[in-house]
């Protein structure tokens, strides 16, 4: 235990709160950004239920339309600029990237560092835009005229997520150089774990497609202070023209999203299935080709905005090329697991949840990418019932692999195996019960962002709020068993899963320099030939 | 496992990747060029005739020999002329500064006539006047406040040059703020054209 990284700060002279606070060690930034997302992410579910227990009865039960409008507002910004855009990649992304690759740690280290004081700056920000005039009310998108006429801190929440657009476009460009200048010298292109991979393609977008929200946002600010009538239709302005250049990032954006969460899927399904991966080439170029094409469908949130109908078809029709790649995916970890020797542990399933959730999410994707249904369903909870499954029943639900996955190597204990079966399956019931019903009153003609309804939706959301507690108290048990296993765990053995990453050959938790000796990765990095032959295949950590 | 200290192809390919998003967010304002220039075609060409392409050409020499300073600098420094070297980066300074006091008298001008931002003067005008002159003050208070950071890049790396931290072996602070300041240029020869020439 004295060589865990936890025990040797990155500079010798620091002790105590500044041998974290100063760190350049890529583990234990890892572990800062874990110990803040997870309070913006707790938060932010606090703000959810808040709105879902205001939907449970018609008319006014806890609060008014102001207040509902400011909630949903915080609930929006804060789960995807401070929760879902760092989750993965900033957390298991740093901690686990570079000695997937054999690094010692990632390029710079140093920028690495400042990546989390301005993630940290953004929070800050985020909670200044609180008081004075009041939260936000205009929704995560900021949409004009209403962001620049509303009298709310909207120049404060903008600021906020445009330093956290920097945060994350540094975390990207560390990434690329890491990998592309760090790797350990037997390493192939195509023998880069798909972890690694899925972050190399998000890094592209996060670099790419984050100056755009940069200065969108930049010219909202200005807007506001300055009346210059850029997005103005009375000053010749075309507030149009902020949707486009608003979703120019905020579509890629949800691909920075999903990336790193197929990736940790991608690593689980095998490891759990003792079985090598199908199709690692065609994982590797549908990461690529979602990066790619995920960055030209911006415009199908805008189908109802007066486009033409030729942008209208364009968009449509880019809309569903993008989810063949996503497809080649689901089909590739099913295909894994069909005749594997399968494990059942809380890990892999949470990735059975994801595959199964982020399918449902990735199908009604198609019904709003369809310009005729899309009309229908435009702005109803259809949306929100959709995207929640595929930001949550997706990326939240990797995350939540991952973190079961990695938890034993980043902190060296096991946790409690029924306790995690317990909250996954409180988490996957819960999700359905809230989730489902959205999409039916969607369909019957609720719209989103409205505090109040009538009366024939009152079933429907009554459902989803009761699924909202349990789904809550579902997460609430996952994070008390892994804590708890700090404390009461037994200690984890370097490699508890019978993985064969490299991450998997280093002692748990990780020694300052990762690695004792000269890494050497497997010539592919998932083959279990070694460890199928052995009977006592995973020993129960209860 | 390269050390990363050495690594200067590495510390250069960080640096072209923010460089590429430097790239994309002046895109973002291009893109509205594109966009107004299409809706306000007349307004645009009339209103571009407003800009005095004088001061735009003096600004333009201006940093096209910054520009060439700052690429000597970096051979004069791996030719060890440590002194040069200092001179020639000092050099651009002098020309970046020239071009931020040039600025300031052709916006005083503009000023002075009424056209700013929300003034009544333009708002009560066309409205692709109004357009075309908030681009203008946006792109070109974003370029020099570009020209500001790359200022400070510059002067940081004569220092160091100085200090002896910044040699011929590891020449990467210069290499890059020349790299960055190149971009400035690059993003003005885009600027100018499109306000000052083709209108």
């Amino acid at each position: 235990m004295t060589t865990s990284f936890f025990n040797t700060p990155s500079n010798p002279a620091h002790h105590g709160i500044r041998s974290w606070l100063l760190t350049t060690d890529h583990k234990r930034i890892g572990l800062l950004y874990l110990f803040a997302v997870m309070f913006w992410f707790l938060l932010a579910i606090l703000l959810g239920l808040l709105i879902r227990t205001e939907l449970m009865f018609k008319g006014e039960t806890l609060f008014g339309p102001d207040t509902y409008n400011a909630l949903f507002t915080l609930h929006g910004v804060i789960m995807i600029f401070l929760f879902i855009i760092p989750a993965i990649p900033a957390i298991f992304g740093n901690f686990i990237l570079p000695i997937q690759i054999g690094a010692k740690d990632v390029f710079f280290p140093r920028l690495n560092l400042l990546s989390w004081y301005l993630y940290m700056a953004g929070g800050l920000m985020a909670i200044v835009a609180l008081f004075g005039n009041g939260p936000p009310d205009t929704g995560w998108t900021f949409y004009v005229p209403f962001s620049v006429s509303t009298k709310t801190n909207v120049s404060y929440a903008a600021t906020a997520a445009f330093i956290l657009g920097f945060s994350s476009m540094l975390t990207g460009m560390n990434f690329i150089t890491t990998i592309h200048r760090m790797r350990s010298r037997r390493m192939k292109w195509l023998q880069i774990p798909l972890f690694t991979w899925s972050l190399y393609a998000t890094a592209w977008v996060q670099l790419l497609a984050t100056p755009i929200i940069s200065i969108t946002l930049i010219l909202v600010i200005l807007e506001r202070f300055l009346q210059t009538g850029l997005f103005d239709p009375a000053k010749g302005g075309d507030p149009i023209l902020y949707q486009h250049l608003f979703w120019m990032y905020s579509h890629p954006a949800v691909y920075i999203m999903i990336l790193p969460g197929m990736g940790v899927i991608s690593e689980i399904i095998p490891v759990f299935s003792r079985k090598s991966i199908f199709g690692y080439k065609a994982i590797v170029f549908s990461s690529l080709a979602i990066a790619v094409a995920g960055s030209l469908v911006w415009a199908h949130h805008m189908y109802t905005s007066g486009m033409s109908d030729t942008a209208v078809f364009v968009f449509s029709l880019l809309t569903f090329v993008v989810a063949i790649p996503s497809a080649i995916k689901v089909f590739s970890w099913v295909a894994t697991m069909y005749k594997g020797s399968i494990h059942i542990s809380p890990p892999l399933i949470y990735s059975m949840c994801f595959i199964y959730l982020f399918s449902v999410g990735g199908l009604t994707g198609l019904i709003l990418g369809a310009a005729g249904t899309n009309i229908h369903v435009h702005d109803t909870h259809f949306v929100v019932a959709h995207f929640h499954y595929v930001m949550f029943g997706g990326t939240a639900f990797a995350f939540f692999a991952g973190l079961h996955y990695w938890w034993p190597k980043i902190f060296g204990r096991m946790y409690n195996f029924k306790r995690a079966f317990v909250a996954a399956g409180m988490i996957t019931a819960g999700f359905i019960f809230h989730f489902t019903p959205m999409f039916i009153v969607g369909m019957q003609g609720m719209p989103r962002r409205y505090y109040d309804y009538l009366p024939k939706f009152e079933q429907g959301n009554f459902l989803a709020g009761f699924g909202a507690y349990v789904l809550v108290a579902g997460i609430f048990y996952m994070v008390f068993n892994l804590l708890a296993s700090l404390k009461n765990g037994a200690l984890a053995e370097s490699n508890p899963w019978k993985g064969v990453t490299l991450e998997w050959t280093i002692p748990s938790p990780p020694p300052l320099h990762n690695f004792l000796d000269e890494p050497d990765p497997p010539d592919y990095p998932y083959d279990f030939s070694r460890f199928v032959s052995q009977k006592k295949i995973l020993n129960e950590a209860d | 496992m390269t050390a990363p200290e050495t690594d200067k192809t590495g510390i250069k390919i960080g640096m072209w990747l923010f460089l590429y998003t430097e790239i994309m967010l002046f895109g973002g304002l291009f893109i509205l060029y594109a966009v107004y220039y299409a809706k306000y075609t007349t307004d645009f060409i009339s209103a571009g005739k407003e800009l005095d392409t004088t001061f735009g050409a003096a600004n333009t020499v201006i940093l096209l020999f910054s520009s060439f300073l700052v690429a000597a600098s970096i051979t004069a420094l791996r030719k060890r002329t440590t002194g040069l070297s200092i001179a020639l980066v000092l050099g651009a300074v002098a020309c970046g500064l020239a071009f931020l006091v040039n600025k300031y008298f052709e916006w005083g001008h503009k000023i002075g006539l009424g056209i700013y931002p929300n003034s009544p003067n333009l708002v009560e005008g066309e409205p692709g006047r109004n357009i075309f002159f908030g681009l203008y003050y946006t792109i070109t208070a974003l370029h020099g406040l570009h020209i500001i950071i790359g200022l400070t890049l510059l002067i940081i790396a004569a220092i160091m040059i100085r200090k002896g931290r910044t040699t011929a072996d590891n020449d990467s602070l210069l290499d890059n703020s020349g790299l960055y300041w190149h971009l400035v240029d690059l993003v003005w020869i885009f600027v100018f054209p499109l306000f000052y020439l083709i209108l």
